[in-house]
């Protein structure tokens, strides 16, 4: 960890922190001019408005940035949505699911529930925008509450959002049908978006929720997301993030994860849009027994560089958590992995997996991968690999000599690559759609 | 079975090829007719598994000299795939596991490639599924192994048997088959040497790699060829692989040095 000294280095140091600070002060005003209509949410805006001005913003120089440069956030020239755009339902047609009836839209960060649809769920259950649900109160007192929230771009999306998109599954309550969360941005202009969801299955329940982000032009965006999941003891919750918005696009995520006794969570990330993408992962063991399975895929091409990294922090005995990550990076992108697992003395027997797996398809594409394991307990079982790697001259020799011709070789191998990530989506009419965007990207 | 007048399927003369700068094959020279099982036996190194490679167009290796005429063509001028499309099948020593891609779907483009390539029909799913299951008799394979990523996961005799259901869908005119009956079971051997047998007929032929006279108890071969030092250095007829198991290798070793000089 560096901090930069400014007595001794010379003025040019000085201007450059000058100007790093300046910069986060411009952009806590683009994204905090939006107003909500919720003035419940202001006592939270400003707590968080006061924690970014109390950080710096990160350089290359911190470790947790290392390799993902987000200077370019601060040169772009971002403005605050303005009124929102009226869309017709055509407009979002390729991002509606058939199996996932249920949905949330968000555009340009504003609620449109000409686009959303809730009905036929069970009575108990709540799904809306905090804007449009009664007793709001009761849900802002949710919000912010998970560990890791000062986090500078966490602290930035709290200090500016207006709405919430809200799912709340009671007590040992089913959701039969997914529910879908979808943001979208349809600017010639450069926005900057705050999306926020709010996920909580009480104790028994179970629900599957489709977090979706995509653009609807080709202009440069800055989205800085949070999602709170809290899956409370013996429930379960399936998770699939989906990140396609637009290559100019630049993409925060962050995803924090509560897990209570006995709780399963099951979270699917597909990641193939954004100049720099960084997806935050957090995974909080509140309780023994709990099951963490993640399973991930980040496709980048051209000069994208997509960054996950993900925190499972174990605290109690017991605990199984199995994560796959794969990249495929092409052209001169850039991938970056780092998977942390704190497995402290209380995690007794916990059984703990990780992989990386890495297909690098040019010479100019870069892979940087870091497993962090971070083990006390003496009673565990945890293990983890990365690889990186390109196409084998024998896999492909073994397709042609099949018969199929060496560019079809390659896009089926990496291909079958991808869609092992792909597979294991639960939500069929989305795992459809993602495998022909991928068989797309690969041709 | 050998017969005189039959057509001429491969013609290798005077072959040879390197691997990274280091010469392997020094001077192979073959013929193969219609209707004919030719083995190749020898040694580790002695270039067996080399020649398999060059025959089917592993970039790896590298031909310097010498002609491989296939059916009257130029067969060194045809990329791995279009010798596949022609009618030559490679049968792995190792093959490959392709996770994500399953059986049925890589036999079937497999298939379709060849079907494209002759201006044949390509098959649906539907067709294809018909088609496929008629083939898992020649192997005796279940045909749950369709919905299984290629090799994933499969034992080594169901991998090799997996080999040869893919001969049986391509019905090649030329088989080559690279120590299929290495790491078998005596059951597992039985049923590739089936399968082999099965799909003989008089209009294609096969080359069999192999280092053990055992495979020659159930595929009967025209012709035994023993390679040693990269040629061929004796070539006789199935008692020749009966010779071997009593002699060993060293005395044909010996021949090959002797040549050399």
């Amino acid at each position: 960890m560096t901090t930069p000294v400014i007595s001794t280095e010379s003025g040019v140091v000085l201007s450059v922190a000058a100007q790093r600070a300046a910069g986060l002060q411009r952009l806590l005003e683009v994204v905090r001019s939006p107003r909500s209509t919720l003035p419940q949410l202001d006592a939270l805006r400003q707590q968080a408005a006061d924690q970014v001005m109390q950080q710096q913003f990160p350089t290359t120089r911190d470790e947790e940035w290392r390799f993902t440069d987000m200077s370019p956030l601060l040169t772009l020239a971002l403005h605050a949505p303005p009124e929102q755009p009226i869309l017709a339902l055509d407009a979002i047609a390729p991002w509606v699911l058939s199996d996932a009836p249920v949905r949330l839209v968000f555009v340009d960060g504003a609620y449109a529930p000409s686009l959303s649809v809730v009905e036929n769920l069970p009575a108990s259950v709540t799904v809306g925008a905090l804007s449009d649900l009664p007793q709001a109160d009761d849900w802002v007192a949710q919000i912010a509450q998970q560990p890791d929230r000062d986090e500078l771009f966490t602290a930035l999306n709290t200090a500016g959002m207006t709405d919430v998109a809200v799912v709340s599954v009671p007590r040992n309550i089913a959701v039969a049908t997914p529910i879908h969360l979808l943001f979208i941005v349809t600017g010639q202009q450069t926005l900057a978006t705050t999306p926020r969801c709010l996920v909580i299955a009480e104790s028994g329940s179970a629900v599957t929720v489709v977090e979706e982000f995509a653009s609807l032009s080709q202009a440069a965006q800055f989205t800085n997301s949070v999602t709170e999941v809290s899956v409370d003891e013996n429930a379960q919750v399936s998770h699939i993030r989906v990140q396609q918005e637009n290559d100019a696009t630049i993409h925060m995520g962050k995803t924090v994860v509560s897990q209570g006794r006995d709780a399963r969570y099951i979270g699917h990330v597909v990641s193939l849009g954004g100049a720099i993408a960084r997806h935050n992962l957090h995974i909080h063991q509140t309780g023994e027994q709990t099951d963490t399975q993640l399973n991930s895929l980040t496709y980048l091409a051209g000069q994208q560089l997509g960054d996950l990294h993900s925190a499972i922090a174990l605290n109690h005995p017991h605990g199984r958590t199995n994560q796959l990550h794969k990249t495929v990076v092409g052209d001169r992108a850039h991938a970056v992995f780092n998977g942390k697992v704190f497995v402290p003395q209380p995690a007794q027997h916990t059984d703990a997996a990780q992989l990386n797996r890495n297909l690098l398809l040019s010479p100019k594409a870069r892979v940087d991968t870091k497993p962090q394991l971070e083990i006390v307990a003496d009673n565990v079982k945890c293990t983890h690999g990365a690889t990186v790697g390109q196409l084998q001259a024998d896999e492909v020799f073994y397709l042609q000599s099949r018969g199929i011709d060496a560019a079809s070789a390659r896009r089926l191998l990496v291909y079958a690559f991808a869609c092992e990530v792909l597979e294991q989506i639960p939500v069929e009419s989305l795992r459809q759609r993602l495998v022909q965007s991928i068989s797309q990207a690969v041709a | 079975m050998i017969r005189e007048n039959s057509d001429v399927i491969l013609s290798v003369q005077d072959l040879v090829a390197e691997v990274e700068g280091t010469e392997i094959l020094k001077g192979v020279t073959l013929k193969v007719r219609a209707g004919e099982i030719h083995t190749v036996m020898g040694l580790n190194g002695s270039g067996k598994s080399t020649f398999s490679k060059v025959l089917a167009g592993h970039p790896d290796y590298t031909v310097t000299g010498g002609t491989i005429t296939y059916r009257g063509q130029d067969l060194l001028e045809l990329e791995p795939e279009d010798r596949a499309r022609a009618g030559i099948f490679l049968a792995f020593q190792y093959p490959l596991e392709i996770p994500g891609v399953s059986n049925l779907d890589f036999l079937r483009v497999a298939y379709n490639a060849r079907q494209a390539h002759h201006g044949h029909e390509e098959l649906d799913a539907f067709d294809f599924d018909e088609l496929v299951r008629d083939k898992l008799d020649v192997v005796k394979m279940d045909a749950s192994f369709l919905g299984r990523s290629v090799n994933e996961g499969f034992s080594g005799g169901e991998k090799k048997r997996n080999e040869i259901l893919q001969m049986a869908l391509l019905e090649p005119t030329l088989a080559i088959l690279d120590e299929t009956d290495s790491g078998l079971d005596i059951d597992a051997l039985k049923i590739v040497a089936e399968g082999v047998n099965q799909l003989a007929t008089p209009d294609n032929a096969m080359l069999v790699i192999t280092h053990y006279q055992r495979l020659l108890n159930y595929v009967v071969p025209d012709y035994v060829h023993v390679m040693a030092g990269g040629r061929i250095v004796r070539t006789g007829g199935k008692e020749l692989a009966l010779e071997l198991e009593e002699r060993g290798y060293e005395w044909l070793s010996d021949v090959a040095e002797a040549t050399a000089r």
